[in-house]
């Protein structure tokens, strides 16, 4: 048991202590939070006040611009000519033009800036006229605005999940993310710190050491002892990554202020709403995304938050040591890196698979296809991943837990019968009909 | 007394026999060859002792006990292959593979600054492995294969690799080594240094063994009664029972003859009658050298 804890120690000091380790470990959280910076100053710069002069020679809109953090308007009464001669000088960023005869021809405003005006502030200025001619066309008509606002009913489906806990608010949005996320994790933590197993035992068969060291310790303790000392590594390094990415944002928080937070709301609704753009210009879609990062919010208060985190490490830890006894057991088997690869392949078939049949599993969480994929233990990690935020029943995550504890003291008990006898092959050109035959060599 | 018996070992690999019924003794304190060629089976044997692999039938006795893990730190070994981990520093590494051992952090400490100052190699327990050569990794292996103090050192082909001085240097080692009582198996090819160190060897070919026992044992077993002579004059007429296999001359005009007498006939004999024909400037027993034996012991079961 001591050389176990010895050769654990071992390997986790040599990865942990790798330039390569401590650079992804800083960089990862710097480079997130770079990405939000880089839209929160987007969004900060966004919001720099504009100021736009109004001629307005019908006479009707006086007022009817109101000022916000963005623009601030103020009202010219000089004639149009002499305004765009001034204009360069005036300090105004655009100039808005609005003919007396607007409301018969409402297409004859016209806005003139010294570069091009953006999208947003045409946008503003237009809702603006546009309101109020049509204010002015429904008093003509004998109809208030009231009526209208009264007549404008606004749709927000909420979702609900039924449950014998009762009636719980659940945005499908915020649980898809939270499921694929989770899941997306796994998949990669599965490939990265796999393979660094298969390079470790690679390494250990290609420079000849591991004849010394299995004359001191049993093969299985040194795979294992490699496994569980790159299982150390990879928690340490989501650890500190979390760690990390909460106190940057927690001081970058502090030193942009609200603004940054702004611009990350906003960043992040857009993303859950789906969507590309990264400002939200119109107020009432800003109100409407609120709305849906409002539901997020709920949605994730009402999540079983440590139920996922628990699944999450159990899912992380079972995907990771089936796989990485299998990928260990390529290390042994080969030669050089070359060789891995027809290995590999159907090793990494049904993990890719998995993620790829997640997408599906989202839509419909309680399906045949999400249910036996969350059971075989080779998919269940990533499938039961994007599966436990929905709600699954007890005794389906039991059960997928019992047989994927099965999968990897089966795959690990296989990978260490190729492995006692690979390591100590030196030269030989590997088949499956050879590897087959390692598996029942006796010790 | 016998520090590691193996009894009627057999080891089996798919179609292939490695071992046959190999049994051999090994006393305490003697400096034992294996020999035999490539692929006899040495390093089956050598894992088997070392218990990376196990027997499929006989048993193997240490220290008096049947082989168990309690033993792999009564137990140092140097692979033909060598190998250390390259990103690691001499000294860390030293230290893991010293606890490996079963030593504690402490003990492995104060035996390894022993072997720094006595190898001279004290400014390298910070260097990596790899920027290191060859030989400077060699000397690494070889403290790591001993600094535990074993009672059994088992040495595959520990001079491959090293210059004349240093492979002097490990000589002297496995020397000092053994008068402090240790006991060393050592497995090579090349028979001068079998010569020189071992008092005990054993000779396997083919996963059997053929040829075991003392070294001066064995010389006397394959020692074929031929004698030679230095000489001026003319040898003729010596008595039938005395062959002349062969005369040649070599310098100032001296002859070199061998002469082989019947395995009953006294020496004296011999010496009698060579100083009453030729002026004798020297003459000794052709005794067989390693590399003789081997290659007629080998010869002889691969026919």
């Amino acid at each position: 048991m001591n050389t176990i804890f010895l050769i654990i120690k071992r390997e986790y000091l040599v990865r942990v202590r790798k330039r390569s380790f401590v650079i992804m470990t800083i960089l990862g959280p710097l480079l997130i939070f770079a990405f939000y910076a880089v839209i929160g100053w987007a969004a900060i710069s966004s919001i720099n006040q504009k100021k736009v002069a109004v001629i307005d020679e019908s006479g009707r809109f006086a007022n009817q611009f109101k000022d916000t953090k963005e623009t601030t308007y103020s009202y010219l009464k000089q004639p149009l000519a002499q305004a765009k001669k001034q204009f360069a000088k005036s300090g105004y960023d655009a100039l808005v033009f609005i003919p007396t005869d607007v409301i018969e021809q409402p297409k004859t405003v016209q806005i003139f800036a010294e570069k091009s005006v953006s999208i947003e502030l045409q946008n503003n200025i237009e809702r603006a006229i546009s309101k109020e001619i049509e204010t002015i066309k429904l008093n003509q008509a004998g109809i208030t605005r009231k009526i209208i606002e009264d007549a404008k009913v606004n749709v927000d489906a909420q979702t609900f999940s039924l449950r014998e806990t009762g009636e719980q608010n659940s945005s499908a949005i915020a649980t898809s993310i939270i499921g694929y996320v989770c899941a997306f994790l796994i998949y990669i933590s599965v490939f990265i710190y796999g393979t660094q197993v298969m390079r470790g035992v690679m390494e250990e068969k290609t420079n000849r050491i591991v004849e010394v060291i299995i004359s001191s310790v049993k093969p299985f303790q040194l795979m294992m002892g490699k496994i569980i000392g790159v299982a150390l590594v990879g928690l340490t390094q989501f650890m500190l990554w979390i760690l990390l990415t909460v106190g940057l944002f927690t001081i970058g928080g502090q030193v942009f202020g609200d603004k940054v937070e702004r611009g990350r709301a906003a960043m992040q609704t857009s993303a859950a709403a789906g969507q590309g753009a990264a400002v939200a210009p119109d107020p009432e879609v800003r109100q409407a995304q609120q709305g849906v990062m409002n539901n997020v919010v709920r949605a994730i208060e009402t999540l079983n938050i440590p139920l996922i985190v628990a699944c999450f490490l159990f899912y992380f830890l079972g995907g990771y040591l089936l796989y990485s006894a299998l990928f260990g057991a390529i290390g042994a088997a080969v030669d050089n890196e070359t060789e891995t690869q027809q290995f590999m392949f159907p090793i990494t078939i049904p993990i890719i698979g998995a993620i790829a049949v997640a997408q599906f599993v989202i839509r419909e969480p309680d399906g045949a296809l999400a249910f036996w994929t969350s059971m075989i233990p080779f998919t269940s990690p990533v499938i039961m991943m994007v599966r436990v935020p929905f709600g699954v029943p007890g005794w389906e995550l039991a059960l997928s837990m019992f047989l994927l504890a099965i999968g990897f003291a089966g795959t690990t008990w296989l990978a260490a019968r190729i492995y006692r006898v690979g390591i100590l092959m030196y030269g030989k050109k590997v088949t499956y009909k050879e590897l087959s035959k390692w598996v029942f060599y006796k010790a | 007394m016998n520090i590691l018996e193996t009894r009627h070992i057999v080891k089996q690999y798919a179609e292939h026999r490695a071992l046959d019924d190999v049994s051999l003794v090994v006393p305490k304190g003697s400096i034992f060859g294996l020999l035999g060629p490539n692929g006899a089976g040495k390093t089956s044997l050598i894992r088997i002792i070392n218990q990376i692999t196990a027997p499929d039938e006989g048993e193997v006795i240490l220290l008096g006990e049947r082989l168990n893990p309690d033993h792999i730190r009564h137990i140092g070994y140097l692979p033909e292959e060598r190998g250390l981990y390259k990103k690691m520093k001499v000294g860390e590494q030293l230290l893991y593979l010293a606890q490996l051992k079963g030593l504690s952090e402490k003990e492995a400490m104060e035996k390894l600054k022993i072997w720094f100052v006595k190898f001279d190699i004290k400014t390298w327990w910070n260097k990596h492995i790899e920027d290191l050569s060859k030989g400077m990794q060699q000397k690494v292996q070889f403290v790591a294969t001993v600094m535990h103090e074993p009672d059994l050192i088992i040495l595959d082909e520990p001079f491959s690799g090293f210059d004349p001085i240093n492979a002097n240097l490990i000589k002297d080692e496995i020397l000092e080594l053994r008068d402090k009582g240790s006991t060393i198996i050592f497995s090579t090819h090349r028979m001068e240094s079998v010569e020189e160190l071992c008092d005990h060897i054993a000779l396997i070919n083919r996963s059997h063994k053929v040829l075991d026992g003392p070294k001066r044992a064995i010389k006397e077993q394959f020692k074929t009664h031929t004698y030679h002579v230095e000489y001026q004059g003319t040898l003729s007429d010596l008595p039938s029972a005395f062959t002349v296999l062969s005369t040649r001359p070599i310098d100032d005009g001296f002859l070199r003859a061998d002469i082989q007498i019947p395995p009953d006939a006294a020496v004296n004999d011999l010496i009698r009658h060579l100083i009453d024909r030729v002026a004798v400037r020297s003459f000794g027993e052709n005794i067989p050298s390693m590399n003789d034996i081997f290659i007629k012991a080998v010869g002889a079961t691969n026919e």
